[in-house]
């Protein structure tokens, strides 16, 4: 799968697009775990992110399936 | 290819434009009234003086999310044809972010569909901003995004109602 991060997460994450193996039964919610794990900045986060699984968007107990684009976002600020 | 009324541009935007794409195909004199809104850069924000302004966009998704705010707008106002467009990119101060047109036959609606259009793309468009300014930088954090959240689709109708007392930002 392609995971995909937009603004502060970026930074802390030090790449927009990550390319990741999907585990068997894998939720956004896995995902995000293994981001944090990886980085705990990140874990602050979590109350205030959105997902996004193939450009729609989805709960984080949404299944991820090999060759899928999860995109996770923080507080947004457009306008 | 007659352009998307709602959509993301790299390209400096420009209202007349878009109000003129609003009214294309629709005969002369259909929209008594056209209300238009336009957001542009503050040189000043939380006591800081902006340098400049960021724009980055999940674009597929946001894309949708306007079409979405495209719907919920045709749904409360099915008089309102509503044109959008939001910058991405490096913008300066006074430059415009977003600009929304709100046409329809009477002043009442138009009115209201333009500011509910604008409050649903804070509340849900995958769009961020980072400022830089004198010192440093920072993105700038709104509201979660969630479309199915009724409970600030509700805010949003009730501020483009005047239901609400106003508040910065």
């Amino acid at each position: 799968m392609r995971i995909l991060l937009f603004a502060r997460l970026r930074d802390i994450a030090r790449a927009g697009s990550l390319e990741r193996q999907v585990p068997p039964a894998c939720t956004v919610e896995d995902v995000w775990s293994a981001l944090a794990a990886e980085w705990p900045e990140l874990t602050a986060f979590r109350p205030a992110l959105s997902a996004a699984v193939n450009a729609e968007f989805a709960p984080f107990s949404a299944l991820v399936n090999e060759g899928d684009e999860v995109a996770f976002l923080p507080p947004v600020s457009g306008g | 290819m007659t352009p998307s009324l709602l959509g993301i541009s790299a390209d400096p935007l420009d209202l007349t434009s878009l109000v003129r794409l609003a009214l294309d195909d629709a005969p002369p004199g259909r929209f008594g009234a056209i209300a238009t809104f336009v957001g542009t850069v503050r040189d000043q924000n939380l006591g800081r003086q902006v340098s400049h302004l960021e724009y980055e966009a999940y674009e597929p998704l946001a894309a949708k999310a306007l079409d979405a705010i495209g719907r919920e707008v045709a749904r409360e106002w099915p008089s309102v044809r509503l044109a959008v467009r939001h910058r991405i990119g490096r913008l300066d101060p006074g430059d415009a972010s977003v600009v929304v047109v709100a046409a329809s036959p009477h002043r009442a609606e138009a009115f209201q569909a333009c500011r509910f259009a604008i409050e649903r793309i804070k509340q849900v468009v995958p769009i961020w901003k980072r400022e830089v300014f004198e010192g440093g930088q920072a993105w700038l954090e709104g509201a979660t995004a969630d479309p199915a959240d009724a409970a600030a689709r509700a805010v949003a109708l009730a501020r483009a109602r005047g239901q609400l007392e106003e508040q910065a930002g």
